[in-house]
């Protein structure tokens, strides 16, 4: 508790850049990542996360040290060319985008493995430490560092809220956006231009590989809790900003314990959540809903059972046993569902039970009729307007009858001129 | 000689990772093979530590198991949460990621695993790492066998599996109505690109790896339209792949790996701006029927 609270004070003038800096490199990134997870391009940041390996090794070997300056514009230049090559070669030849960004991305890294050994055998002593680049090292971050950090993280804010909504138009409605005049090429090339900025800086925080995740998985978890742009945006960002506080206090907290790791992991356990419960998104909610569906057609498929044995002997509210009712026919129901879909009938007073039979009460009956009445407009209403052969509309009419709404349903009679006989010369119900 | 196992390690690595690249890029999978070559990380870590050692066979099955999971997690994400495919790989296979380099720190004193010996490899130890029999014959490199082995089980895969695996690349609805689960073909595939990916990265390195599963392919893919030519084509690519990286590294004295993909990078480029220079002579360009 203690540590927490130190954390959470700042006095510690390293925590300070630390966390500072992990706070903008992962909420900067989390940002751009939003856009591009719309654009489908998920992928890029880890293409353009290799493919600054040549930059840097190459901004090395002109200026002799690890002027930060450099490295960044190194890395900048040649992530940038990557993302061109992807795009060339996805536009100009047959293969595909997957297979251009693993491309781009093994072989310029494969070029930086090489300059980096060239590097290595040149025996300047200031190339150690050069790999910090690559595998991040959060916790190494200094002043400087951080004041240019901060400089690009404002760019990508203030750029990113510049052309907020020409980046929406473009991520959802590209033609639209085309015939709207909108420089649609200019706008991709600096959405480009502010994903290599941002995998560029955030590099030195959590490596060529980790990058990838702290563009998208903030975004991906944003994506399962709204459908408003902005406020996914917003939550990209929050998410984004939380998991770089938690990395850093996780490593203060165990100095073993490495920053940029921590908040990949951080950033996916919201992920995951989002992806499993986010409210009518999530995997859990969509279960849930899809369960209750079923429930509710078993028991309107059930008090059609009744409506149908009625049907017989005009004894619509008669007694019926287990027998009659759990009988194999149409609705291919086990007859444990069927059971359990009598005994909720049974508490919303659909029907009574005497211990043995079942029998429809007043509101019972009218909607097993409504049920029934629905399924036959609607096998009326396919023979007639689809040219179904009658013999064919009755499945699509047992699925449809659960979904019908009052207002389809005066529709339909409408349409079809208030009948009274279905396709099969059976009377369609008036409740 | 050191040149000979060299080269030969990998060629074995490149014909084997570019046979299965072949219907990995067909299936719009290529980043799959990043994916795992990446996520297998934990899993070798894990291996190691429960046997206590650099093993092979532990090693294999624990990668082998995370390949698996990054795949299953993937798809679980893709059709249960709708999340879109790039983002659901891109997820996945980071936080496996980050999960083997958490275990590495925790751990830091039993495993004698790096995170970029996992992006690198050294295939320049291949020819010490020598296998040697309990009467103390030597019996060259072990990982030349090992990989001689992944390869002829990747072989013996395409061959037995050669119908399923091309019918549900082109087309996984005919595939389905002929009673072929896409399904368990795409996780047997996944499965051999996680066996592949794990036992070549000690040599030559993720990143290798995945320039293998997808260079040579897409090289290839450019040159032809016949399944059964690519996958030639993909293989002799490999070996002059491995031949050139390795005569371009020594004369060099730069990374073998580094080389060779370098060296994948301008076959692709060399075919990719021949045919470029055609298309642009030939006025209008003539549409291809197989793209799309």
């Amino acid at each position: 508790m203690e540590t927490l609270l130190d954390f959470l004070t700042l006095s510690d003038p390293n925590v300070r850049y630390v966390v500072l800096g992990n706070v903008l490199l992962s909420s900067s990134a989390a940002m751009v990542g939003a856009f591009i997870l719309l654009q489908k391009k998920a992928l890029i940041g880890d293409a353009v996360s290799h493919a600054v390996l040549p930059g840097i090794c190459a901004a090395f070997l002109f200026s002799g040290s690890k002027n930060i300056g450099f490295m960044l514009s190194g890395a900048f230049v040649t992530g940038w060319l990557a993302l061109l090559a992807i795009d060339y070669i996805t536009a100009h030849s047959k293969v595909k985008k997957d297979a251009a960004i693993g491309l781009v991305l093994s072989v310029f890294f494969g070029v930086g493995m090489v300059m980096m050994t060239y590097i290595q055998q040149s025996g300047n002593a200031a190339q150690s430490g050069l790999d910090h680049f690559l595998f991040g090292k959060a916790a190494t971050l200094v002043g400087t560092d951080l004041l240019i950090f901060s400089i690009l993280a404002v760019v990508l804010l203030v750029v990113v809220g510049l052309f907020f909504k020409s980046f929406t138009l473009v991520a959802f409605d590209r033609p639209y956006a085309q015939a709207l005049g909108y420089p649609v090429r200019k706008l991709d090339l600096l959405l480009t231009s502010l994903t290599v900025l941002a995998v560029v800086t955030g590099i030195t925080a959590v490596g060529v590989v980790l990058m990838a995740a702290m563009l998208i998985t903030p975004a991906a978890a944003a994506r399962y809790w709204t459908n408003n742009i902005r406020r996914m945006v917003w939550l990209a960002v929050g998410f984004g900003a939380f998991a770089g506080l938690a990395g850093a206090y996780i490593s203060y907290a165990a100095p073993a314990m490495p920053t940029g790791p921590w908040m990949v992991v951080v950033s996916s356990a919201i992920a995951f959540f989002s992806f499993f419960f986010a409210p009518t998104k999530g995997i859990v909610p969509k279960m849930y809903t899809q369960h209750k569906n079923q429930r509710i057609i078993a028991e309107e498929n059930t008090l059609k059972r009744f409506y149908h044995l009625g049907e017989r002997n005009s004894h619509f509210l008669g007694l019926r046993n287990a027998d009659e009712l759990f009988a194999k026919d149409e609705l291919n129901a086990s007859s444990s569902s069927s059971r359990a879909a009598l005994k909720r009938l049974a508490t919303k007073k659909l029907v009574v039970s005497d211990g043995q039979q079942w029998r429809l009460t007043d509101i019972g009956w009218q909607k097993a009729t409504r049920i029934v009445r629905l399924h036959r407009l609607w096998e009326l209403y396919l023979t007639k307007y689809m040219n179904i052969a009658a013999d064919h509309v009755h499945d699509d009419a047992e699925t449809i009858e659960h979904i019908i709404t009052p207002e389809l349903e005066r529709e339909l009679e409408h349409q079809l001129g208030y009948p009274d006989k279905d396709p099969h010369n059976t009377e369609i119900p008036k409740i | 000689m050191i040149a000979f196992w060299i080269i030969l390690t990998g060629s074995l690595v490149a014909i084997t990772c570019g046979l299965l690249g072949c219907f990995l890029i067909l299936r719009k999978m290529s980043m799959v093979g990043d994916a795992i070559s990446h996520a297998v990380l934990p899993g070798i870590v894990i291996a190691f530590l429960l046997s206590g050692s650099r093993d092979t066979l532990p090693m294999i099955l624990g990668a082998g198991a995370t390949g698996l999971l990054t795949t299953f997690l993937t798809e679980y994400f893709h059709r249960r949460a709708g999340l879109q495919t790039d983002a659901a790989i891109g997820v996945v296979f980071t936080f496996l990621f980050a999960v083997g380099i958490i275990l590495i720190s925790a751990f830091a004193g039993q495993v004698d695993i790096d995170q970029d010996c996992v992006l690198y490899g050294e295939i320049a130890y291949v020819p010490i790492d020598l296998w040697v029999t309990a009467n103390g014959t030597i019996m060259g490199p072990r990982p030349v066998y090992i990989l001689s082995v992944v390869l002829i089980l990747v072989v013996a895969f395409i061959c037995v599996g050669y119908k399923e695996l091309k019918l549900t690349s082109f087309d996984p609805a005919f595939a389905s109505v002929l009673g072929i689960s896409t399904a368990l073909w795409h996780y047997l595939l996944t499965a051999a690109v996680s066996i592949t990916t794990v036992s070549s990265f000690e040599s030559v390195g993720a990143i290798l790896v995945i320039a293998f599963l997808i260079g040579p392919p897409a090289t290839a893919y450019l040159l032809t339209h016949n399944l059964k030519r690519m996958l030639a084509i993909t293989a002799a690519l490999g070996v002059f792949i491995a031949f050139a990286g390795y005569w371009m590294a020594y004369w060099l004295n730069a990374s073998i790996a580094g080389c060779m993909a370098v060296v994948t990078g301008l076959c692709f480029l060399g075919v990719f701006s021949m045919q470029r220079i055609r298309s642009s002579r030939i006025q209008p360009p003539i549409a291809d029927p197989a793209a799309g």
